[in-house]
Parts: C-alpha cells; sequence; structure tokens
C-alpha cells in the first residue's frame, strides 16, 4: 500500500490539484429551479474553502467525527471534502433511517457535528438529541422551514460560508494556513467511515483510510478509461460505499463531473438530460426501467409496435456480438444500424444511455435475459462485485469479457482465492483499516496477512472470471460430498418467468429436490391460449401440462448446472410444484419476499419426506392464513416426478 | 442555491403584522328568499391564520366568495387595506392581491404544472400581448423574471418531478398543491384556502400543513382557511371564527372556540 508518487494522496489534496488543472471544466452540476446549475473545479474549490473554514471558525478539529445525513446534493458532497481538509472524517449515514436507527451510529462513531440536508433531519436528530451527547453542532443546506428555530447549536451551512468569506478578505493568512492544513493530512489517516447495514445484528463502522479509496478509484478510472471528460449522476444513498466511490472519489481522482439531480423522484428525468458516461444502478433499476419501455410500447402505434419487435430481435440475435466486436453478416450488420437510427438510438435517449460508456450492474443476479436486453441495444453494461469492506471493488467485467453468470476478473491488484468451504477470499490495497471499536468483528473478517473474507462462497472459472454462487453460510452439502448451494438453484429456476419462487432442498441428503411455486400470471395466460381450462390455482398447478412445462425448465437448470465443474453435483433429481402458493401471511416468506427455509422445511415436512421415498404423489393438508387472521386449510395431492440428471466429465471419470 | 425562498415575497408591505388586514361588517349575503349570510363580522389580522370553520351549508364558501369578491353582499361592508368596498371583481380583488384556492380542484387540466403556475403570473405581466407574442427583448427578460419566481415556487412546494406532466394525470393532493402554488404565484398579501385538505390522507395533509405554515411564517402571508378537520385548525389557526346557518356563532382561540357550547351543539346537534 504505497501513497501514490505525485504527493496526491488524499481527497483535499485532489480538490487543490484539480482546481488547477481542470480549473474551468465543470466538477459539479445540480438542478435547481428547472435550471442545470454548474459549478467549476476552481469554483468549487472556493465553495469547500469558505465552507471548511467556517467549520473551523465553530470548531472542528482534525479526527473529529462529522455525520453527513441527506440526498444527493452537492453541499452534501462538499462536507466530505470541507471536513476532510480539516483532518475530520465524515460519516455519511442513510438519509431515510429512523432516528432509533440513527441513535446507534451516532453514538457509536461519537459524532460531534453532523452536517443535514433540510428541516426533515433536523427535526429527525432534535428529537434524538438528547441521546447524544457527543453531539455538539447540527449544520443544515436548505433552510426553508427553519427560520424559527432557536437552537444556538444550528448553523445554516450558508452562514458558515460567508463567515468562511469573511476570514479570507480579512486576512491573506488564512488560505494559505488552509492549505497547510491540507498538507498535514496523509495517505494512511482514516477518510471516511461507513456504516454497513447489517442484515443480523448492529451496524459496523468501516473504516476506509485515503490510501484504500484514492488508489481503488485510481485503478478502477484506469480500468475503465475514465477522465475529466466522463459525467455521472449521483443519485445513490451517500452512505453506501459504491455513491462514496463513483461520485465522490473516482471523481475526485480522474477530475469528472457528478450531477445531482433536482429530487430523487426526477431521477429518471434528469439522467435523460445529463445523459451520463458512466452509470451504475443495482439490477432492480435496469429491471424497472426494462417494464417501464414494455409498457409503455404497449399503447404504442402498431407501427411503431410492430417496429420495435422486429428491431429489437434483430438486436437479440446481433447486438451482443456486434458490441463484442465479432464479425456479423453485412446483412445483418446494416439492419442493426438503421434499427439503431430508428429504435436503439431513441429509446436509448429515453433512458438517459446514449453517451454511456461504462454501465455496471452490482449486488445481486441480474436477469440474462433483462442483461442481454441492454448489451443487444449496444449498451456496455457490465458486472462487478465489490463490497464496502473492499472500497467497492473486488472484481469487474473487462470490456468484451461479459457474461450473465460471472462477475468478472479481478479489480487490478486485488488478489482472489477460494477457501476450502469454498468462501471467496480478497486481498487488494482497498482492503478497510478494521471496524471501528469492534476489534472482534475485524479480527474474524480479517485474516492477519490481510486477506478478507467476503461471507460469499464461489469459483473461478476455466477464464479466470469469478462466479457467486450464494451467501457462505447457506451453501451445504450432499451426503456424497458435492457442494449444494441452494440460492445459486432458486435463482436459476426463478429466471423463468413461469416460476415465481422455488425452495431446494439438499444439505446433508443424497441429492438435490425442489419445490415450486408457479407465477400465476404467466402461466394463467399461457392456458388461457393453448385451451386448458382450470378451476383454480390449485388445479392449475398440479395440471399434467404444467407439470410438463415445469419438468422442461427443471431440465435446463440441469444442463446449465451440469456445464459449471463445481455444482454439477447439485443438479436436480425429483421435483413437485406446490398446491399454494409461499406466502408472508403465513410466515413462508419474510416481508421482503425472501424464503424462510426452515419453517417451510418444517411445514412441508411430509412432502419433503416424499420427495426422498420414492413415491410419485403425496397428500396433503396446509394450514393458511386469510388476510383478515382467520385461519382455514387447504388440502391436495401433490404428485411428484423425477428429473433427468445430467453427467459431466468430471463426474464420468469419478464414476469410472 | 436555496437562498432565494426567502426573496420569494417582495410585497414591500407597509402594514406592521397584527395590523387590520381585512374587515368583514355586519355583511348579509342572499339569493333570492335564501339568506347565505346573516351579519357576520370579523376580521383577518396581517400575518395570522385566520380559520372559517362550521358545518356544511354553515356559508363559509360563501363568505370566501364575498371577500375574493365573486360574490356582492346585499348588505355590509368590507375593507381591504383599510379601503372600503362595496362592489368589487374577483380579478380587481385578485390584482389588490387577494388569491384563492377552491373546495373542488379548479386547473386547467390540459396544461402541465409549470403552466399552470406561469398562469398564476398573468396579473403582474406588464408588457404587451404583441410583445409578448415576437417573445422579444424586455418580454423575453419579463418571461424569464416571472419563470424565476415559478421556480421558487416549484422548489419550495417540491413539485419538480411534475413539473412537465398534465395537471389532469395528477394525484388529487399534488393537484391541490398545484393549486397552491398558482395562488402563491400572485404573491398575494391574502391567501383564500377552500378546503385545501379535502380528500387528503393522513400523509398528504400533514404535508399541506407544513406548506401552509412555511407559507405563513416565511413569506408572512396572511391566510384563511375553511376546514373540516378540526385536529388541522386547531394546529394551525391562529384565531378561528365559527359560522352556522349563515350567523357567526363564535370568534376566538382555537382553544375557546373548541369548549364553546354552540360549536359543540352546531357540530353534533341539539335535540329539538
Amino acid at each position: 500500500m504505497t501513497a501514490s508518487s505525485d504527493g496526491l494522496d488524499t481527497f483535499p489534496k485532489y480538490l487543490l490539484h484539480n482546481a488547477e488543472k481542470f480549473g474551468d471544466r465543470p466538477a459539479m452540476r445540480h438542478k435547481d429551479f428547472g435550471i442545470w446549475q454548474t459549478w467549476t473545479w476552481a469554483q468549487m474549490l472556493e465553495e469547500v474553502r469558505a465552507y471548511s473554514l467556517g467549520l473551523q471558525k465553530i470548531g472542528l478539529k482534525r479526527g473529529d467525527k462529522v455525520a453527513v445525513v441527506g440526498s444527493n446534493r452537492p453541499a452534501l458532497y462538499w462536507s466530505f471534502a470541507a471536513v476532510q481538509a480539516l483532518g475530520g472524517v465524515p460519516i455519511p449515514v442513510y438519509a431515510d433511517s429512523v432516528a432509533e436507527e440513527m441513535v446507534y451510529v451516532l453514538q457509536h462513531a461519537e459524532v460531534r457535528l453532523a452536517v443535514v440536508q433540510d428541516q426533515e433531519q433536523v427535526d429527525k436528530l432534535l428529537s434524538i438529541k438528547d441521546d447524544l451527547p457527543k453531539l455538539e453542532t447540527i449544520i443544515y443546506d436548505w433552510e426553508r422551514g427553519l427560520g424559527d428555530y432557536e437552537e444556538p447549536f444550528l448553523h445554516h451551512m450558508q452562514g458558515l460560508q460567508k463567515t468562511g468569506r469573511d476570514m479570507l478578505a480579512q486576512d491573506e493568512q488564512v488560505g494559505a494556513g488552509w492549505v497547510e492544513e491540507i498538507n498535514k493530512g496523509k495517505g494512511e489517516d482514516l477518510s471516511v467511515m461507513l456504516y454497513t447495514s447489517g442484515t443480523t445484528g448492529k451496524p459496523k463502522g468501516v473504516m476506509l483510510s485515503y490510501d484504500n479509496l484514492v488508489i481503488s478509484s485510481r485503478n478502477a478510472n484506469k480500468f475503465d478509461g475514465f477522465d475529466e471528460n466522463d459525467e455521472i449522476i449521483a443519485y445513490l444513498p451517500l452512505a453506501w460505499v459504491g455513491d462514496h466511490i463513483f461520485s465522490y472519489g473516482q471523481s475526485m481522482t480522474a477530475g469528472y463531473c457528478v450531477c445531482c439531480p433536482e429530487s430523487p423522484d426526477t431521477v429518471t428525468e434528469n439522467r435523460r438530460e445529463i445523459a451520463p458516461t458512466y452509470f451504475f444502478a443495482p439490477p432492480r433499476v435496469f429491471e424497472g426501467l426494462l417494464t417501464d419501455i414494455t409498457v409503455r410500447m404497449e399503447d404504442a402505434s402498431a407501427l411503431k409496435q410492430k417496429m420495435f419487435r422486429y428491431f429489437l430481435d434483430v438486436a437479440n440475435r446481433v447486438g451482443e456480438k456486434i458490441l463484442n466486436k465479432e464479425s456479423v453478416s453485412l446483412k445483418d450488420g446494416l439492419l442493426y444500424r438503421l434499427g439503431d437510427f430508428l429504435v436503439y438510438g431513441p429509446l436509448k435517449n429515453r433512458l438517459g444511455m446514449t453517451r454511456m460508456k461504462v454501465g455496471y450492474t452490482a449486488g445481486e443476479a441480474i436477469g440474462p435475459e433483462i442483461f442481454r436486453f441492454y448489451r443487444s441495444l449496444g449498451l456496455n453494461l457490465k458486472q462487478l462485485y465489490g463490497q464496502t469492506e473492499a472500497s467497492v471493488y473486488v472484481t469487474a467485467q473487462p470490456d468484451g469479457e461479459i457474461s450473465a453468470e460471472t462477475v468478472g476478473t479481478p479489480s487490478p491488484d486485488v488478489e482472489i482465492d477460494i477457501a476450502d468451504n469454498g468462501e471467496v477470499l480478497y486481498r487488494s490495497p482497498g482492503v478497510f483499516m478494521g471496524y471501528y471499536k469492534n476489534k472482534k468483528a475485524t479480527d474474524e473478517t480479517k485474516t492477519k496477512d490481510g486477506w478478507v473474507k467476503t461471507g460469499d462462497a464461489g469459483f473461478l472459472d476455466q477464464n479466470g472470471h469469478l462466479r457467486i454462487i450464494d451467501r457462505a453460510k447457506d451453501v451445504g452439502k450432499l451426503n456424497n460430498g458435492s457442494m449444494f448451494p441452494p440460492k445459486y438453484i432458486e435463482n436459476k429456476l426463478k429466471f423463468f418467468p413461469n416460476i415465481k419462487e422455488a425452495v431446494a432442498i439438499g444439505d446433508g441428503r443424497d441429492y438435490t429436490t425442489v419445490m415450486l411455486n408457479i407465477d400465476l400470471q404467466p402461466v394463467a395466460n399461457w392456458a388461457e391460449r393453448n385451451n386448458i381450462a382450470y378451476a383454480s390455482y390449485q388445479e392449475l398447478a398440479n395440471h399434467p401440462q404444467v407439470y410438463a412445462m415445469m419438468a422442461d425448465h427443471v431440465d435446463q437448470v440441469n444442463q446449465d448446472l451440469a456445464s459449471e465443474e463445481r455444482v454439477a453435483g447439485a443438479q436436480i433429481h425429483r421435483f413437485l410444484v406446490l398446491h399454494k402458493e409461499l406466502d408472508a401471511d403465513d410466515g413462508e416468506l419474510t416481508r421482503t419476499m425472501k424464503v424462510r427455509r426452515s419453517l417451510i422445511n418444517e411445514r412441508y415436512d411430509p412432502l419433503i419426506d416424499a420427495l426422498y421415498d420414492g413415491s410419485t404423489e403425496k397428500y396433503v393438508e396446509t394450514e393458511v392464513v386469510f388476510e383478515d387472521g382467520r385461519k382455514g386449510s387447504i388440502s391436495a395431492t401433490v404428485k411428484i416426478e423425477d428429473a433427468k440428471v445430467y453427467a459431466d466429465d468430471a463426474l464420468k471419470e469419478a464414476a469410472e | 442555491m436555496n437562498a432565494h425562498d426567502s426573496a420569494l415575497h417582495t410585497s414591500g408591505d407597509v402594514l406592521a403584522a397584527g395590523s387590520e388586514l381585512l374587515r368583514v361588517d355586519n355583511v348579509t349575503l342572499r339569493f333570492g328568499g335564501v339568506t347565505a349570510i346573516e351579519d357576520v363580522s370579523f376580521d383577518i389580522l396581517k400575518g395570522e391564520v385566520r380559520a372559517i370553520i362550521g358545518p356544511n351549508g354553515a356559508g363559509k364558501t360563501s363568505m370566501l366568495n364575498v371577500i375574493n369578491g365573486f360574490y356582492h353582499p346585499q348588505e355590509g361592508t368590507i375593507a381591504f387595506r383599510g379601503e372600503k368596498r362595496s362592489k368589487m371583481k374577483p380579478y380587481e380583488a385578485a390584482a389588490s392581491g387577494i388569491a384563492r384556492t377552491f373546495q373542488n380542484v379548479a386547473l386547467f387540466h390540459g396544461m402541465s404544472t409549470l403552466d399552470n403556475i406561469m398562469s398564476g403570473r398573468s396579473l403582474k405581466m406588464r408588457q404587451s400581448f404583441l410583445a409578448q407574442m415576437f417573445y422579444y427583448g424586455p418580454a423575453r427578460d419579463e418571461e424569464i423574471e416571472h419563470r424565476r419566481r415559478v421556480e421558487e415556487i416549484i422548489d419550495f412546494l417540491e413539485i419538480a418531478h411534475i413539473r412537465r406532466q398534465p395537471v389532469g394525470k395528477l394525484p388529487y393532493g399534488l393537484q391541490k398543491r398545484v393549486e397552491l402554488g398558482r395562488a402563491l404565484a400572485l404573491e398575494p398579501d391574502l391567501l383564500l384556502l377552500d378546503e385545501p385538505m379535502a380528500g387528503m390522507n393522513l400523509e398528504e395533509k400533514e404535508d399541506m400543513s407544513r406548506f401552509i405554515i412555511d407559507v405563513n411564517q416565511q413569506f408572512g402571508t396572511t391566510i384563511a382557511l375553511i376546514e373540516h378537520d378540526m385536529g388541522v385548525v386547531m394546529d394551525l389557526a391562529d384565531r378561528v371564527v365559527v359560522l352556522d346557518y349563515g350567523k357567526k356563532i363564535a370568534d376566538g382561540m382555537p382553544e375557546e372556540v373548541q369548549s364553546n357550547q354552540d360549536v359543540i351543539d352546531a357540530y353534533l346537534g341539539v335535540p329539538h
């Protein structure tokens, strides 16, 4: 972990550098009063300096922790730099967390100052102020409704800037003193603390140093070729490491422009106006955009619909090849260009992706169809795999080596290793310093020689690309020793539109089996088109032709699994279609629609037994809870079918 | 950036807060044989939130219509800023600084949010029709200035995301907000709100209450408010006047009015 040779090892130093080098280039935009307001790097330096001096005046000291709460507004990004310039540590906090959740983080981080967006956040902090004896000062950005607040510890951010400007006007030495403060900062200093939401237990404060963030940001810029000509729209939560890297770290190190939307509700429209060259979104955003397009197309004229479908077919056939610079026939090439003019171009414009050089998705598995759709339009959408503890980048897909199933090769300077239990480990310059005031958790996650446990199970395929299978703690073993990754199998099944839910069983058993839920909407549609009569969900689910359809899907998943050496042993041997939908009201799913494995195992015990005792059908009665809380029961005879299992080469060899 | 909010209102008012802005004296309004308002008097002070409440048919909306010149009372006088007037057209009332919203949203449904609020500034446009048509020089400068004001209102009411949408397609709560925006575009001295929260859910009500408080506090706009939701009235209003069958039955602080036996009777009914 060496500091960069040019002496640029902290973000405030980069700010000074950028103001010099890119003085007239845009650093930040914000749509306000219906107009994009722009700050150049030189102007931004002036804003940050005035703000920072104001903070100094009200007593911000080296090492102070400063909470930053709000949505993506310039003032909050400036807070990062203004605080860091004085050696303080910003702690972005999720703006939508309720007061009680915020108490824990602010107490744990021992914040002395808080910078917040507006009245709503001020009220929230005032309501918990009694629990936060260390919190001395609150600074707000948007003064609406705060005019008659009389608390002496409340400051308007612009008021602080005025103080700072007055100080500069009175004494020329003040500016030089400020730069001196910046130069005291070192690469190994703590730069920021990001609290991970943590699905279990209390949030943990991940400490990242300037070296972590600066080196990771520089590497990422180099990897995808970002420079001062790029533009990004900042719309993800400030407290999330991704936003901190994309909208702050990479912008500072590459000198590109960060655009803040007018409000969280106008992101889509603002994105169209800006047309960012670099775009990150979790899969659900891409899904949402696609649904939006589909719905709008249904309302379009017949001619437009026809055109849309025709050229989408063309794109489907050759789009990805063209993007990967493979050769296609002359006719297809021409058709694709025509399609780009008539359909893809306007569509990309709508999506605000006209200028997109690189788009990333991460966080969870993206449906292959959705992924392919965007790529076939000629959009360079890629996947990456990252963690807060790694300053985001663990792996990323290099241009031209894209697949929906992998998350790419190790990012620059990152080493990957797979532990014996299948868990992915990494070591990189971006690896965090530790969890704040939590040595135990740090030691559990990070080994002495710098390897970090991701908690995810995965493997490197023959091309050196990482595949993530599942959370490491969920991955089990079959009796023959094969790996059993339930979520991996379930996700593969759920990518079929006809399958709504899937539960894979196999840990500690001889082979894998699954219980499926049909998705009523598409299956009912299909039934109608094929003249299949049915009276109820139960009847439809139990219909022989539906079983045939499911058998087909299971078969495809098995072929898929067989082609992957590490999981070939987990192919599905038997399956059944459940007679009722898994439901959160019955406690089978969580409210966020995740399968509750233990409860399902208990509830459907007779069916699970039947999956393993060779019987072809089983009579069951299941209790259900109606929405008003009354209880009833559903009984049915559920059929169980065998699935075809494929042998892969490795398994065959083992058998010989 | 957003420091402009406070600059939004530049009415250059000479009246001090707390002095009498509007005075209604012995007003009686009849429609043929029906007496909608009978001998009602009250005042509205500069800077306050004045609620007008009462059961259905009490004459609340009629009272607002009298204030903004839509109805002309047969008896009594109305003095706005000390000037008595008997007959005044609604647009004259608007020009003198009285703006209102309606019980049933009355927006231009085919027009966008932006255009609807811009229409609220039409009284402030000084350039000739012809100049505006050609959109050059002063006419353009004027339009830009008006647009700036309107954008401040859009920012204030947090409706940037629906700026370009036709209001007819918006949910009811948002339409109400747009209507408030249009009234604010007039930069009124007196804002008449006719049931601003009718038909809203709790969250929309809370939002609207906050906007009303902010308008009152930040711009110093005097507000006359008709409202059914007693919780809202008690929270927002400085003083309350209660009408029943066209007559004033109570006038005072919210707590006083709430415990007034006549008011309770009027709302709950009394055995005859």
